[in-house]
């Protein structure tokens, strides 16, 4: 928060007869005079000074917008379009576990089933109008080396199913992130292109105009639908982080899962404690925050804040003397969305900080880079499974080794391209 | 076995439904486009759309696709052989090892006749 330059004042206003980005599209006449209100203004009404509720005026008033059909499109693909990405997506968030019990639809393929229904949502993008052969390019190469990089921790986990690769990294005492870092990089970098929040890309455009879909000025897929092409784009983000936290980073698995001591003469353990502990200090720290603001609605911010994670830490502490499928419920929920929102603030911070990747530095990236190196993670992976197997040295052991070769592979790989060409752009459609 | 799968064609059916009758609604509601007096072309950027989808593009799309389709192949097969991997031991690595070796060579020799270098 701190980091954002404030954006609560409002930039000037254009002149009056400015074209405004719905004109764009439309080549509607402004409406004139003092009686047209800007959607913003309506936006404005519900906006606190911590941005907290923005999204949900943003989304009321593209809901609103004016369901634009182009003239050069088929109506039925340009209207089932939206339709395939929200459904795919959706489908997709069934298989993640959010705990031991709460999971929609437990599948022995579970990963699979992820990655496979997961590639059909880019029909959605390239019939809905959002995607080129660029942004189709660009996402095939990257989910090449997503998939590669979970085959990595997937010599460990020797299941698909969601659950059984959260068992074994309880079983074997590790979150799979400490065996395979690499691994877990390449993943995370891969993940980020692929759900395109993070600059790598502007799927759309070549202009730039339209920074991405998700953005405020989207001109090609307006109103409701567009809501649905957005529902899907945030889904998939959270598709792509629930995965992370499952396969690398152990799941509804508190940290420290094998630590087991209890308090004594009670069934509770000691690490199970935090999670209430900190939610209630997250509670004092936003009571006390709302005393000091001066703005009432900041305070009413705070404050709300301050009360949710009350509930949170009630719910958290009231667990642990539930019976224990209910704590490992509440606790594995707790768990799994912290590390799902941490995995996204990564993503969101990564993109505040740095600017976009070109498709031909990410292309090159990818091929050059990035699967070359996914191969190498996936051999040194199991060059050090197969080392602890045979002489019995431990994982972490072997595994640090392996780290340490797949570095320098990379540092090779870096090393080894050629200097970036003042070649021009090509265009690609 | 497809016992499991029930639950998600659930999801799939609301999904569906769901926004169907959402859209339907919101048509009863808000104005259709023909207010606004003009059908717009759509397109990208703004700029005026030159031509169908179905003219040329650039060539270095289809090496991509068949770099895909290639490495694809080799990830489902992969998939498979990952999770009973720790059963294999080490015949099981030299095998994978011996089938991915003459893929990337291959991969190898088109990054050396310049496939790759995306300018």
């Amino acid at each position: 928060m701190a980091e954002n330059p404030p954006t609560t004042e409002r930039a000037p206003r254009q002149p009056e007869n400015a074209p405004d980005a719905d004109s764009i599209t439309t080549d509607a006449p402004l409406p004139e005079g003092p009686d047209r209100r800007d959607p913003q203004d309506v936006s404005e009404l519900f906006r606190s000074r911590l941005h907290l509720l923005q999204s949900v005026p943003g989304a009321l008033q593209h809901l609103f917008n004016e369901d634009v059909t182009g003239a050069n499109v088929d109506p039925l693909v340009f209207y089932v379009a939206p339709l395939i990405s929200v459904t795919i997506a959706l489908m997709a968030c069934t298989v993640l576990p959010l705990g031991p019990a709460l999971q929609i639809a437990n599948l022995n393929i579970g990963l699979f089933f992820i990655l496979g229904i997961g590639s059909l949502g880019v029909y959605g993008a390239v019939l809905g109008g959002r995607a080129t052969m660029r942004s189709l390019a660009q996402f095939v190469s990257w989910a090449t080396v997503v998939a590669l990089a979970l085959i990595s921790a997937l010599l460990l986990s020797g299941s698909l199913s969601m659950k059984e690769i959260v068992q074994a990294q309880l079983d074997q005492g590790q979150w799979f992130i400490c065996y395979v870092p690499v691994g877990f990089l390449i993943y995370f970098v891969g993940s980020m292109a692929e759900s395109h929040p993070a600059g790598f890309d502007l799927p759309e455009t070549d202009s730039g105009i339209v920074a991405s879909y998700v953005a405020e000025n989207r001109t090609n897929v307006t109103g409701f639908r567009g809501e649905l092409h957005v529902l899907a784009e945030y889904a998939n983000l959270i598709i792509v982080a629930g995965l992370a936290a499952t396969v690398f980073l152990g799941g509804w698995l508190r940290p420290l899962a094998s630590y087991r001591d209890r308090f004594p003469g009670t069934s509770v353990e000691l690490l199970d404690v935090l999670p209430a502990i900190a939610m209630g200090a997250i509670a004092v720290y936003c009571f006390r925050l709302a005393a000091k603001q001066p703005a009432r609605n900041r305070r009413l911010a705070a404050t709300s804040a301050g009360c949710f994670c009350v509930i949170g830490a009630l719910a958290l502490a009231g667990a642990l003397f539930a019976p224990g499928r209910v704590m490992q419920g509440v606790h594995g929920a707790f768990w799994f969305i912290a590390k799902v929102g941490a995995y996204i603030y990564c993503f969101r911070w990564i993109r505040s900080r740095t600017s976009g990747f070109r498709f031909e530095q990410s292309m090159r990236l990818v091929w050059r880079i990035l699967i070359p190196l996914a191969f190498v993670n996936l051999a040194t992976a199991a060059v050090a499974i197969l080392a602890s197997q045979d002489t019995g040295l431990p994982m972490r052991f072997t595994t640090i080794l392996s780290t340490l070769v797949t570095l320098g592979a990379a540092a090779w790989f870096t090393k080894h391209q050629s200097t970036e060409r003042a070649a021009p752009i090509l265009d690609g459609e | 076995m497809p016992s499991q799968y029930i639950p998600i064609l659930i999801v799939a059916i609301l999904t569906v439904a769901i926004p169907i009758v959402c859209l339907v609604a919101m048509k009863g509601v808000l104005p259709g486009s023909d207010v606004s007096g003009a059908t717009p072309e759509l397109s990208e950027d703004g700029n005026h759309v030159e031509e169908t989808a179905r003219g040329e593009y650039f060539d270095r799309f289809y090496v991509v696709a068949l770099l895909f389709a290639l490495l694809d192949v080799a990830i489902v097969f992969l998939f498979s052989w990952a999770i009973k991997f720790s059963q294999m031991g080490g015949y099981g690595f030299v095998v994978m090892a011996i089938f991915l070796a003459s893929l990337l060579a291959g991969l190898a020799w088109i990054y050396k006749k310049g496939a790759l270098d995306w300018t």
